[in-house]
């Protein structure tokens, strides 16, 4: 390897041109603008694109152009008692979802912290959900699920039939998603956790010893605090993916039994999608969605900020 | 005697914890396991009370997934059965007591699969390793908002961006096609695929490519011969993450492609069998979607940790 250039100096003698010689600069704008340009054509233009539609009564089925009606679809959406319904469901999800991916994500780093034979393909094991589709993974826990022949009942020691409907009642639905949300994603939370662990140098435990101090002072004076900032880095990140929790929903329940389990973002996909495709309305609650993500995410961040400055 | 005593209770407690561990990590697998054994199982034993553990395997789901099938009469049965110009998948259509009638739309789904997730992830991966490292070697004027513009297109809920997308693909008849889904995931490709590479060339030493020059090279030279081979790795990982990305994607694909360009994951909920949901067949395509996940992540278990975050932590 360190010998690559004077090797490949022999094969192309110094001063022979090339037809394609591109000055520094050249390269550089050639190199950088597609990339640029391409995410400016499909983030930026459609932000605002879509901050103008939510102004307006137009829907993607009728042959008519928009309207300008104001803020009517903002105050028709703050007004819809139901879509606080969804709004609540989601809030409930996220919360729930995410404390319990940290408790499980961050208690598998703590036993998986020192190796011991066979730790690392066990972590690696484990991070197989975490990478399937989670339409596939909502679809599959389904069967998992199923109150007569599941082996999620029947592992809890219920006889067939006996056991809770886990899909099909009203109450248990919304912990059958916040279930399989946590098997998928706590594998998150232990991956960045366990990066955050091996960053602890071993001298403040060997000076703690010395010092006698008992094993909870240890873990919660040293190991918690130097976790913290990639700790709550995962938990923002896995904070806006439950928020913006799709697939799952979709494959798992679909939103029911009745709108047990309707979140934001699947009331966004109907409005938008189904039935009137009501675009205006649906792009001002997408904007609303923004918000409330921006808004948490700065949060967390100044949060963080906090945290890192000690 | 106190020192013994420490040793003997820490080698408890690593043993206790590994324990703990392996269980917690069999627990966690029951539902691969399943999916797994549920692919290959007959459909008495999906529904079988208590679940059957031990069964004759069947490609009776993978049958059902590939191809649409017809009820047989008792004497079209008594036909087929003296036919010997089956193929393997009607015999085992036959012991049900069907017929194959033709190929299902999971074939071509799966092409359309293969297809935008491949197509995506060259582009994604191609253009990124130019910008990274545009971004890497120049001074580039306003970098970091540049940077963290390209950073930010990842956190922006794609429901938000959908909308106008949908509008604009129709408009300019993209909507439905394969082009459009690959450009659409190479969009949101680019961010993780820009920095995830970015963080890898910063490791090729610059000294390379200046001895290079000097020799006579020019910069797309240098480019080629010294940095390319350099950053295989890390081209290889960056490839593989953006592949699992569009493999797995479903909300973009649901609403932007209806038949011609449908990918496998909005198809899969809706294979349904002869008499209500085949089980089997339906593990069968999640199997068949997983297999290669499971193989990337033991190929690449090193760069996990650099993957999910974007190259921001390195292992």
């Amino acid at each position: 390897m360190q010998s690559a250039p004077a090797n490949t100096s022999t094969s192309q003698p110094a001063g022979s041109r090339r037809p394609l010689t591109l000055s520094d600069p050249a390269i550089k704008y050639l190199f950088l603008w597609p990339t640029v340009l391409l995410l400016i054509a499909f983030n930026v233009f459609p932000l605002f694109y879509s901050l103008y539609l939510s102004f307006t009564d137009f829907r993607a089925i009728a042959n008519q152009p928009p309207n300008w009606i104001g803020i009517q679809n903002y105050s028709d959406i703050l007004n819809d008692e139901q879509l606080w319904v969804y709004f609540r469901n989601t809030g409930r999800f996220v919360v729930t979802a995410v404390a319990l991916e940290t408790l499980v994500g961050f208690g598998i780093a703590l036993l998986l912290r020192s190796k011991f034979w066979g730790s690392g393909v066990i972590t690696t094991l484990i991070l197989i959900p975490m990478m399937s589709a989670p339409v596939v993974v909502g679809l599959f826990w389904k069967l998992i699920f199923n109150p007569n022949y599941g082996i999620f009942n029947y592992l809890l020691g219920f006889a067939a039939g006996k056991g809770p409907d886990w899909i099909g009642d009203g109450d248990l639905a919304m912990w059958a998603i916040i279930i399989v949300d946590v098997w998928m994603w706590s594998p998150y939370v232990m991956l960045l956790s366990l990066a955050g662990l091996s960053a602890i140098p071993d001298y403040i435990y060997e000076a703690a010893d010395i010092d006698r101090a008992s094993p909870p002072y240890q873990f919660f004076r040293i190991t918690l605090p130097q976790v913290a900032p990639l700790l709550l880095i995962a938990i923002l990140f896995r904070t806006i993916e439950a928020f913006k929790a799709f697939d799952l929903v979709m494959g798992l329940t679909g939103g029911g039994p009745g709108d047990a389990t309707e979140m934001v973002s699947v009331q966004l996909y109907r409005i938008a999608f189904l039935g009137q495709f009501n675009t205006g309305k649906a792009s001002a609650l997408a904007y609303i969605i923004l918000v409330i993500i921006i808004g948490v995410s700065n949060l967390y961040i100044k949060y963080l900020n906090k945290v890192k400055a000690g | 005697m106190a020192k013994v005593t420490n040793e003997t209770q820490s080698r408890i407690a690593t043993v206790g914890r590994a324990s703990l561990a392996v269980f917690l990590c069999i627990l966690y697998l029951i539902p691969v396991v399943w999916m797994f054994s549920t692919a290959f199982k007959p459909r008495k034993a999906i529904i079988s009370i208590p679940p059957q553990v031990f069964f004759t395997p069947t490609l009776e789901g993978f049958v059902g997934l590939f191809y649409k099938r017809s009820t047989l009469t008792p004497a079209q049965m008594e036909q087929y059965q003296q036919r010997t110009d089956l193929s393997w998948a009607e015999r085992v259509a036959l012991e049900q007591g069907l017929a194959i009638t033709r190929q299902s739309d999971y074939v071509g789904q799966l092409r359309n699969s293969l297809i935008i997730a491949g197509g995506s992830t060259v582009l994604a991966v191609g253009m990124g390793l130019l910008s990274a490292y545009a971004f890497s070697r120049f001074r580039i004027k306003g970098q970091a908002d540049l940077e963290f513009f390209i950073l930010s297109t990842r956190m922006l809920p794609p429901v938000v961006v959908t909308i106008p997308i949908f509008l604009m693909y129709r408009r300019l008849g993209l909507y439905d096609t394969h082009f459009g889904l690959i450009l659409l995931y190479t969009v949101f490709n680019l961010s993780l695929s820009v920095w995830l590479l970015k963080g890898f060339i910063d490791e090729i030493p610059k000294e390379y490519e200046e001895a290079a020059l000097i020799d006579g090279y020019s910069r797309l030279q240098a480019f080629w011969k010294i940095v390319l081979p350099q950053a295989i790795t890390g081209i290889a990982a960056t490839t593989v993450f953006c592949l699992i990305f569009a493999w797995n994607e479903y909300a973009f694909a649901l609403m932007l492609t209806s038949n011609r360009a449908r990918t496998a994951p909005p198809s899969i909920p809706s294979v349904i069998g002869t008499s209500g949901v085949d089980w089997a067949a339906i593990a069968a395509g999640s199997l068949l979607f997983l297999i290669p996940v499971v193989i990337v992540v033991f190929a690449l278990r090193r760069y996990l940790l650099r993957g999910i975050t974007f190259g921001a932590i390195r292992q």
